[in-house]
This record gives C-alpha cells, structure tokens and sequence, in this order.
C-alpha cells in the first residue's frame, strides 16, 4: 500500500487507500425502493371505482371514487396526509385485486395496517370475515375481540379504517336494521349493502317487532336475520327471538357459522 | 470522485435540477431524489453505522424522515437546500436514534456475521482478493473512533467534499478535515501492522 499523507481536502486521489475507500460504496438491494413508496392505482369495482393505494405490505388505503370527487389529486393528497409517505402511479394492481373487487370475495387480499393500533387491527380482522351480503351488530365485532363492553370504541375504530369497501365495515350495522354510520357517510353504506343483496327491509321490520334473531325449528339453530342459513329457512319453520337468551330457553343453539353469542339485553342500537 | 471544477460545476447543475424537481412536484421529484442518494445513502449507513444495524432498515427510514420534512418545506426553503449534506444529516441522525432506541431496549442483533454484500455494478470487482481486501478494509473502517469513521466514510465512499462532511456531521470545515486525515493515518497503520503480521496472501 502506497503512503502518502493527504489531507483529503478536495484533491484528487491518486492514492490507493482513497480508491480502496470509494470502492467501500455499494448498491442498495432492489427491494429498498418497495419499502419507500408506496403505489397507488384505479380500480372498476361493480359499486364503483376505487382509489387503491399499496405497497409490498398489502392494501394500505382506499377510498372510492365518489368519497374523492372523481378527482386523483384529493385522493393523493389524503394519503400523503395520513401516511406522510410518497406514492408513485402503479404499473398494475396488487396481485389479486381485479378479481377481488369482481367477485366480492376480498378476504384472501392481503393488506397493511401497521399504522393502526392493536385494538384497531383486531376490529379489521373480525369485521374483514364477515361474508358478502350480511350484516353484523357492533356489539358482535366488540364480544368477536373479547371487549363486549367495547362497542363504541368498535365504531370509532371502524370509522378510522383505512381500506374500506375491501375490509367491509359497512357490514357492521346497527341491529334495528338502520345501517349506521360509514366513513362514507349512511347513504353510501346503505347502497353497498343493497348492491350484495342485503334485506335491510326486511331486517328493519322484524326489528320493528323486537326480532332481533331467527331460529329454525327443524334444526334448533338460531342465527342473525342476514346469515345465509337464517335466510333458507323457510315461513313455517321460522322463529323470531329478541335475544339469544330467549333462544336459548327454547332449546336453541348459536349458529357457529354467524356466531350470534351476543349475551347483553336486545342488542339493539351501537 | 475528487471534486476538480469541472466537477464543482456538473454537482452544481445536478443539484439545481434534484432541487427544481422536489419542488415542482414533491413525489416524482423524490422519486428521482433517491434513485440518486440512495447508494451513497446505504453505503454511508452500512460502512459508518458498524454491523450493528440493518442498513436496509436504517436506509428506508432516512429517506422517510427526509420526505416527512421536505413535505413541510416551501419552495424558497427546497431551492437553498444541500440535498446531499443534508439527507446525509438526517441518516446520522436516524441511526443517532436507533441506536438509542435499542441502548434502552437492548436486542438480539448479532455483532457478527456480517456478509460483505457483492457489488452490482461491478462484477470484476468481486473476484475473491477483491472481496476480502473489502471485507478487511471494512472492518477496519468500522474500528475506527466514530468521529473520523463518520467523516471518512462521508468523504470517500459518499464522496462527499470536506465541507458537505462538515455539514453533514455538524462541525466545522477544520474539524471535519482533520477528523478525515486522522482516520486516514490511523487506517494506514493499522494496515501496516497487519501487513507485518498476517500471512500475505
């Protein structure tokens, strides 16, 4: 090794050490980019068109076309806002999505909620199960997470989640049938629903009469009035019940499929 | 990488353009703002930081700091910006943080073990001799007292002038110039003693 003293002061180098220094530099790996902006991309959904923005983590924020005015630059400028994060037009859709939004069936996406609290994450994942074309009370999401007592908590947290539509809190509904409120506002919630076939009618008028659950009494299975299994039942087997309790002194047992568990009063209202 | 006026000229103009471009629109301008910083921003983290840390980890948060701060920057405040000493800055001082941050919850981050990552530009660069004259230069770089690791590793593998170290580290010119010619000297004869010592290759 060649020794000569610089000073490094703006010189160039022609000693060996300096050479040996800069070659020291290295290339980042690829995946360092991924992991500073996040993409976004427009995506045609049967309820309309969905600003989607996501990353190598998963689905970070959505918001519908309608929410932002049709316009790209509100949507950007909500998420910059919220995540203080740049993001950059995607080539393509996250891996899954088109058919996500096609069919409906969004619970195999994978989405990134690491801003979120525990509390928040867990009403995500709970609500996020809850099939196309049912509905759910706030007090079923609170007992789902083991807070039963955590119901309005429940519907902040809902009302903060980033991916709505995707992770659909407009299935968690008030259990007289009135849809509640959405992140989009009541209207927008309540069309969603009728777009998967809800029965809102229906549920607001057993509610009318205090009929909170039905139960079949061929099979001894009481379920929430939108569970697909509630909904084969036929008239004449069809009993109404105001609480799971009353349910359960007739000999009925909580489906396993809606998990109607909820063991507080009426379970209205929330 | 010395900085001749040729150069001082091309790093005027590149800058001008990184600086317009942040400005004109935040997103794309960033976009172009890493692709430039963000080799000397990872080599700086993972040659000056010592193994300690993730420099990938440590790389990504920079750049986010940076762009959290640029968010509440104006125009005026983008077009004075150093952008180079400046992200180098807030590299430093991430890593000031991490390093904090783990002091008071202590890890399981391996001190060891390190793999000295292979250089994508260069292929014949990485002939084996070539590859462990990095990895012993390294080692010996990540030896060095912290202050002349900084700027030495600031000035030649960052290639940064003595006055964008001094920026960066947050001393004055004198000081980050005689930080850089200490940790020169120091290098050498470490280099020196192992030549004595070691069984040459």
């Amino acid at each position: 090794m060649v020794i000569i003293d610089r000073d490094g002061g703006g010189s160039p180098p022609v000693d060996e050490l300096e050479a040996a220094l800069a070659a020291l530099a290295v290339d980042p790996p690829a995946s360092l980019s991924a992991r500073i902006f996040a993409q976004w991309c427009r995506v045609t959904s049967p309820t309309g068109d969905l600003y989607v923005a996501f990353s190598d983590q998963g689905i970070s924020y959505v918001r519908t076309a309608e929410a932002v005015g049709d316009d790209e630059t509100v949507f950007l400028e909500s998420f910059r806002a919220r995540f203080e994060r740049p993001l950059l037009a995607a080539d393509r859709p996250p891996p899954g999505l088109l058919p996500a939004v096609r069919t409906g069936r969004t619970r195999p996406l994978r989405f990134d909620l690491g801003q979120l609290t525990d509390f928040e994450r867990a009403v995500l994942t709970v609500t996020a199960q809850i099939p196309a074309g049912q509905t759910r009370p706030y007090g079923w999401v609170a007992k789902e997470i083991g807070r039963p007592k955590a119901v309005r908590a429940v519907g902040t947290a809902l009302g903060r989640n980033p991916v709505p539509v995707l992770i659909p809190c407009h299935r968690v509904t008030r259990s007289d049938g009135v849809p509640g409120e959405y992140v989009f506002g009541p209207q927008a919630k309540e069309r969603l629903l009728r777009a998967e076939a809800v029965n809102l009618d229906e549920v607001r008028e057993l509610a009318s009469e205090r009929i909170f659950y039905l139960g079949s009494d061929t099979t001894g299975i009481v379920c929430f009035p939108t569970c697909h299994h509630a909904r084969r039942i036929t008239a004449k087997h069809r009993k109404g019940f105001r609480n799971i309790e009353q349910a359960a002194e007739h000999g009925y047992r909580p489906c396993l499929h809606c998990r109607p568990g909820i063991a507080t009063g009426d379970a209205v209202g929330a | 990488m010395g900085v001749d006026a040729n150069g001082e000229e091309a790093h005027a103009a590149e800058t001008e353009r990184l600086r317009s471009m942040l400005a004109d629109d935040l997103d794309v301008g960033f976009a172009e703002f890493v692709r430039v910083f963000q080799r000397p921003v990872y080599s700086a983290v993972l040659r000056a930081c010592g193994h300690a840390v993730d420099a990938e980890d440590l790389a990504a948060e920079t750049f986010l700091r940076a762009y959290r701060a640029l968010r509440g920057y104006d125009r005026r405040r983008i077009m004075a910006l150093q952008p180079r000493a400046w992200l180098m800055t807030v590299a430093l001082n991430t890593w000031r943080n991490q390093v904090r941050d783990r002091a008071r919850q202590p890890s399981e981050v391996p001190l060891d073990g390190e793999v000295e990552p292979r250089s994508a530009t260069d292929p014949v660069a990485d002939t084996v001799s070539r590859l462990e004259d990095r990895r012993l230069l390294a080692t010996l770089v990540v030896g060095l007292p912290a202050a002349q690791r900084l700027a030495l590793v600031l000035r030649y593998v960052c290639d940064l002038s003595v006055v964008e170290v001094a920026e960066a580290i947050g001393c004055p010119a004198g000081t980050a110039k005689s930080h850089v010619s200490r940790g020169l000297r120091r290098l050498r004869a470490e280099h020196a003693v192992r030549e004595l010592y070691e069984v040459p290759r």
